[in-house]
């Protein structure tokens, strides 16, 4: 019987298995890799040896790139190799802090409303529903408008906006997880709430809420850059992807280049964090094993 | 199907009432007293008072909201401080813009996005699944706004093909109105032809793998019949709904667009609101979106059992 035990393979764990099938799926990797990049280049923005991104030269103004500034210069003669990169730290900032707003708020209300059911889970339904009615992008646009326009409120107004989602999928979660034998048997042996809800529910609910968050990321750090190409986000002379592409748009015919780079940016960063949102949720998605 | 509807209607009342309150509590957001600013350089406390009076805003929030939501509720949603018209008549007047964009982007979004998910599912796992998931993913990343502003580029700039912005009225000249939004309507609809085609993909290979088109097959009919009638017919159910809730992310969309377009619309009016502080404008633009939203939603729920026979028997 021994022998036989110890011949036994222990089975894979599920992080493990999805460890494995992410690594296996090179669209992720690519994501990876993107998000790493612009991630690296946000944080060694200081050390670089690029120009200050808010340095003007009148003698510079909208140079097309050269071997001087590679991706050539605004019409104040700013580098914009250099406020892409400065930029970086504004997109990605937002990205994951209006996020994490939402995910902070969101997570506790959505576990409540499945935990306790009843008129607490009625009252914040409700609150969710209207909440999702206003377009994500016109109730970003009214908060941050309310609230002033800066980058700060424009990360908060994007986080409240994404926060419906995460009461949804957390709530749906829990739900979920509460009919599991293992929560029952919890319940049977007395632990309390609290401890229920830390040590079965939050880990349970933790995968589905990470896929979104992934991918919600790609949509803040669109959501910031329209908030700050209508002014309403970054403001100048600090460098942002879509104020750039705001001033870009006025100099199309004789400076196109100020108008490629910014967009490139936000495409390339955006499609990293989908393809790892998109790699996750096929690495994690226990119905494909 | 009629208690139905009545059923979502109730249930659509408390979510608009909190609709109200959240945009009732946005004025409340507002940094420093509203009085002052109206008040002007002077702040004569006999002005100051006499606006206190004039708007309520000695009374307890409750009441104030009370009254703010009775008067919304028979179409008085304030006036504009902007064009001192009452903000109802402006979204009225803006609307119509807005509607056009908004089902010329839907027809662009059904055009490329429903064959290209029927493909996609249909040639699984080959090139062509892979080259339209690729293209729907990109539609997904590419912020419109700079889609916009490269075609202008491209296409009004150096090709000179159509004019880079504006906005003639169909009832003007259609042809005209036509050539002039359909970059716009081209910007708009490619985000949604990505949504699009994710989804159909999705019902499809659901579809595909039913024991009807089994049937279908085993009956000898042919492939496009089986994929037209069988598959793709089933499919649509919860395309059509999906594509009514798209509603919401054309809106937001809208304003971008407009904004990139100079479009006079529903989403160029929220935007020059925010910067001349005309609030009621805005407040008002976000109670009717979300009234509007909701009333696509049970238009959702209602189109979803009309078309599903199992649901319409229940």
């Amino acid at each position: 019987m021994s022998t036989v035990l110890t011949e036994l393979s222990p089975l894979p764990r599920r992080e493990n298995r999805a460890w494995k099938k992410l690594r296996a799926n090179p669209a992720a990797l690519v994501g990876f890799v993107l998000v790493a990049f612009f991630i690296l280049i946000a944080i060694a923005a200081p050390i670089l040896p690029i120009d200050s991104p808010i340095a003007t030269s009148w003698t510079e103004v909208r140079k097309p790139p050269s071997a001087l500034h590679w991706f050539g210069t605004d019409d104040i003669g700013r580098d914009i190799l250099s406020r892409m990169i400065w930029g970086a730290r504004a997109s990605l900032l937002a990205g994951v802090i209006s996020v994490a707003i939402a995910v902070a708020l969101g997570v506790p209300l959505g576990v409540a409303a499945g935990y306790l059911r009843g008129w607490t889970d009625a009252a914040i339904s409700r609150m969710t529903e209207a909440l999702l009615a206003a377009p994500f992008l016109i109730l970003a646009i009214a908060l941050a408008a309310f609230l002033g326009p800066s980058l700060t409120n424009a990360m908060i107004a994007i986080g409240l906006s994404a926060m419906p989602v995460f009461i949804r999928l957390s709530r749906a979660q829990t739900m979920d997880v509460l009919t599991e034998d293992y929560v029952e048997s919890a319940h049977a042996i007395g632990i309390g709430h609290v401890a229920l809800v830390w040590r079965y529910i939050l880990p349970n609910i933790f995968p589905p809420i990470l896929v979104q968050a992934t991918l919600s990321i790609a949509n803040a750090i669109i959501a910031e850059a329209s908030l700050s190409f209508l002014g309403l986000g970054q403001q100048p002379p600090a460098p942002s992807w879509g104020s750039m592409l705001n001033v870009a748009k006025n100099f199309l015919d004789q400076s196109p280049w100020m108008a490629l780079w910014p967009g490139i940016a936000i495409f390339l960063v955006v499609l990293g964090f989908n393809l790892v949102g998109d790699g996750l949720r096929d690495a994690l998605d226990p119905r494909d094993t | 199907m009629l208690g139905f509807i009545l059923r979502r209607l109730l249930i659509a009342i408390p979510t608009i009432l909190m609709i109200s309150v959240f945009v009732f509590s946005l004025q409340k957001l507002l940094p420093g007293d509203p009085v002052l600013a109206m008040a002007g350089e002077e702040r004569d406390p006999a002005t100051i008072a006499f606006l206190r009076q004039k708007y309520h805003l000695n009374d307890p929030v409750p009441e104030q909201y009370a009254r703010w939501v009775l008067a919304a509720a028979h179409g008085d949603l304030g006036i504009s401080l902007r064009t001192n018209q009452p903000v109802l008549q402006l979204i009225e007047e803006k609307l119509p813009v807005t509607i056009q964009l908004a089902i010329m982007a839907m027809i662009v979004a059904l055009v490329i996005g429903l064959p290209a998910g029927v493909l996609s599912a249909y040639r699984r796992n080959t090139w062509v699944d892979w080259l339209s998931n690729a293209v729907a993913l990109s539609g997904l990343s590419i912020p419109n706004f700079w889609l916009g502003i490269m075609l202008i580029l491209l296409v009004s700039v150096r090709l000179g093909w159509l004019p880079a912005s504006g906005y003639v009225s169909p009832w003007v000249d259609p042809w005209r109105s036509i050539q002039v939004m359909l970059m716009p309507a081209f910007v708009l609809g490619t985000g949604l032809a990505a949504s699009l085609m994710r989804h159909t993909r999705s019902a499809m290979l659901g579809v595909l793998k039913s024991d009807y088109v089994r049937t279908a097959r085993a009956k000898g009919l042919s492939e496009r019949s089986v994929l037209v009638k069988h598959a793709l017919r089933n499919a649509l159910v919860p395309v059509v709904t999906v594509t009514t809730l798209l509603f919401g992310e054309l809106l937001g969309g809208a304003v971008l667009t407009e904004q990139i377009f100079t479009i006079p619309g529903f989403g160029k009016l929220v935007v020059d609101a925010v910067f001349t502080r005309d609030y009621a404008v805005v407040q008002g633009i976000v109670l009717c979106t979300g009234v509007a939203f909701i009333a696509m939603n049970l238009l959702a729920d209602v189109a979803y059992r009309l078309l599903n026979p199992r649901m319409r028997d229940q």
